[in-house]
């Protein structure tokens, strides 16, 4: 059986907001100098939960197959899942499939999908914590024509069936789908495992392939910026307005005291 | 003919009634239809939904088309889709609005690809300016804005709940009611519901909450979280966390407000002892006033509060309670 597992490089999500600058003419995201780029989060955890499938399994039956879409410095992100234990890798990388929206990513990934060949479950974060769009998981179940779960929990694999515990407001919904499918991961999947010395030693042996646009057989015009359906008109870094008011007070009882006297002026208690 | 402003909106029954957000849709739809001289028209699916669909055109819809039937009960995107591509395709609107909700998040992307059009998710502003709609959506995490404008048609996009202006109900209003010939097979139904567990949390009603008290990693363990409980129960609000508290099991994940969360509107947003990351903010801005407790002064959550404490939980909310019994008498 092959999982294939789709995982996104971006920048750190969790820097402090202070940090974050926008490029207003360009309509980008300036980096910030000497931060890493890192695993959109919910990919590593679809990472973790390919690794869970195979655990359960015998380890030679599954093969999990990495695939990523992005310049040279995203096989640091690939060879990251690799040394937790996934099998190989498939790096596009090429200038054409760059500043891709949704769309054209999710064309590009199907193609390299259709082109890997064999594949039983195809895993992907809820969404990347960059753009935070939520969409290239369910698109390749469209292009594919495969059923697609979202906000998996916790996905079994049994026979030619994915069982998934999705998420589902306050409670879980449990759901069954014919392989192959689609299953988009969410964060309460729970920790992704670290990397492992054993695996991080076998690492340099385990097969990456790089391909380009050509060799997925799409042409310039289907990928990246000229692939895609949306424009983006502009980015900025949004502003709170909101004044703070401190309360003061020299021991903390003054200061609820305070507190407590202004939320009732204010209607709020 | 089709407008050049003409909105299709789904709308989203839950437990035999329509879900507020929908009405927040309908007026942003209005909004958009009324500037170009087009018509909405919503989409409902459920079992025995007629009766929802005055309800529809009193918050704004020209139309409604009703599927019924007991496929459509509860929402399965691979129910939906057939009937939900086909009117999209037989009215051609500019525009195809839904709530950004579990059945939102779920279903947009696959009606985007099914129609070979592109969607926006989570958007929070709209506007068609010379002849184009342009969709405002905050990315990474909360920190950044995108205005996008698209290629293709029709537009796709899910509205961030409480964003939106909802409509005013117009009891007077007419429009009409077309029930929909199915076009489904069931036998595409491919992914099948086999159980459901309920929440075990007793917090369902963290979006209606008019109070609500929020704990983060600052309140330190699942004891000092309890302060938020007590807290709480003397507003007489909800508790919710940020999201460590629910990732070291001090309370249920379903209490996790924010970007992967939920999305609430409170009056009152107390947050102690949470440090006011993006993707926290972005389920909780849109509270009337965020009061918060935390140790650091240079906190991100003080930038977004009406009132700001700067001391230790520990220590101001229990003198915080005793004050609030005081004047709650
Ligand atoms: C893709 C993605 C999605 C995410 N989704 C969400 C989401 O939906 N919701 C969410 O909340 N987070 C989400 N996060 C996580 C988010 O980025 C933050 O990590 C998280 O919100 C931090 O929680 P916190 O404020 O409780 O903890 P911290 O950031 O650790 O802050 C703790 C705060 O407590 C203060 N403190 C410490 N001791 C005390 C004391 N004794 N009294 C008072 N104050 C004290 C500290 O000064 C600090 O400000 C997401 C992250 C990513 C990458
Ligand atoms: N460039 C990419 N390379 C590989 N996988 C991707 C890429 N972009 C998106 N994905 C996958 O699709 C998921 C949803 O992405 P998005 O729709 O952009 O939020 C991500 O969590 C990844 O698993």
């Amino acid at each position: 059986m092959r999982v294939i597992v789709c995982v996104k490089q971006i920048p750190d999500p969790e820097i402090a907001s202070s940090l974050f600058k926008v490029d207003e003419a360009a309509r980008k995201v300036i980096p910030v100098p000497g931060l890493p780029m890192v695993i959109s989060p919910f990919d590593e955890q679809a990472v973790e939960a390919a690794l869970r499938i195979k655990d359960k399994a015998d380890a030679d039956a599954v093969t999990i197959t990495i695939l990523t879409l992005g310049p040279e410095s995203a096989l640091t992100i690939l060879k990251g899942a690799l040394s937790m234990g996934a099998d190989e890798g498939v790096h596009l990388c090429d200038a054409a499939l760059e500043g891709a929206d949704s769309y054209a990513t999710a064309v590009a990934l199907t193609h390299a999908i259709r082109k890997i060949g064999d594949h039983d479950l195809i895993l992907t974060g809820r969404q990347a914590a960059d753009w935070d769009a939520g969409v290239v998981g369910c698109g390749i179940a469209e292009l594919l024509d495969i059923p697609a779960v979202t906000l998996a929990k916790d996905v079994q694999v049994d026979g030619p069936v994915v069982r998934v515990e999705r998420v589902a407001g306050d409670g879980v919904e449990v759901v069954k789908a014919p392989l192959p499918a689609v299953v988009t991961v969410a964060h309460e999947l729970g920790q992704p495992r670290k990397a492992s010395l054993r695996e991080t030693m076998r690492t340099a042996q385990k097969p990456v392939a790089v391909w380009s646009a050509a060799d997925l057989g799409l042409a310039a015009g289907q990928v990246g910026e000229a692939g895609s359906r949306r424009t983006r008109e502009r980015l900025y870094a949004p502003v709170s307005d909101i004044f703070c008011e401190f309360i003061e007070g020299e021991t903390p009882q003054q200061q609820a005291a305070a507190l407590a006297h202004r939320l009732h002026e204010d209607g709020l208690v | 003919m089709a407008a050049p402003s003409d909105i299709l909106v789904v709308a989203e029954a839950a437990d035999g009634a329509l879900a507020s957000h929908n009405y927040e849709v309908l007026g942003l739809a209005r909004r958009l239809a009324d500037g170009g001289g087009g018509a909405v028209a919503a989409v409902l699916f459920g079992e025995d939904a007629n009766g929802l669909a005055p309800d529809l055109i009193a918050h704004g819809a020209d139309s409604v088309h009703v599927a019924d039937g007991g496929a459509f009960a509860t929402y399965q995107a691979e129910a939906w889709l057939p009937d939900l591509a086909a009117i999209a395709k037989e009215t051609s609107p500019v525009a195809i609005l839904m709530g950004h909700t579990a059945m939102g998040a779920d279903l947009s992307p696959r009606l985007a690809f099914r129609l070979e059009t592109a969607v926006a998710t989570g958007c929070v502003e709209a506007e068609i300016s010379g002849g184009r709609l342009l969709l405002t959506r905050p990315c990474y995490g909360g920190n950044g804005r995108e205005v996008t404008s698209f290629r293709t048609t029709p537009a796709i996009a899910t509205v961030k709940v409480k964003s939106q202006e909802p409509a005013t109900p117009d009891g007077g209003r007419r429009g009409d009611v077309v029930a929909v010939a199915s076009v489904l097979d069931p036998g595409d139904i491919r992914v099948r519901i086999v159980g459901r567990e309920a929440g075990t949390t007793g917090s369902t009603d963290l979006e209606q909450a008019r109070v609500i008290v929020a704990g983060g990693r600052g309140l330190k363990s699942r004891d000092g979280f309890a302060l938020a409980h007590e807290l709480a129960e003397v507003l007489g609000g909800a508790v919710g966390a940020s999201r460590l508290p629910c990732d070291f099991g001090w309370c249920p994940p379903s209490y996790q407000i924010g970007l992967s969360g939920r999305i609430v509107s409170p009056d009152l947003y107390l947050a102690l002892g949470i440090s006011g990351a993006p993707q926290h903010i972005a389920g909780c801005a849109s509270a009337r006033a965020i009061v918060s407790v935390n140790t650091d002064r240079a906190a991100t959550i003080f930038g977004h509060s009406r009132f700001g404490v700067i001391g230790d939980c520990q220590e101001v909310v229990p003198a915080l309670i005793a004050e609030i019994r005081k004047i709650k008498g």
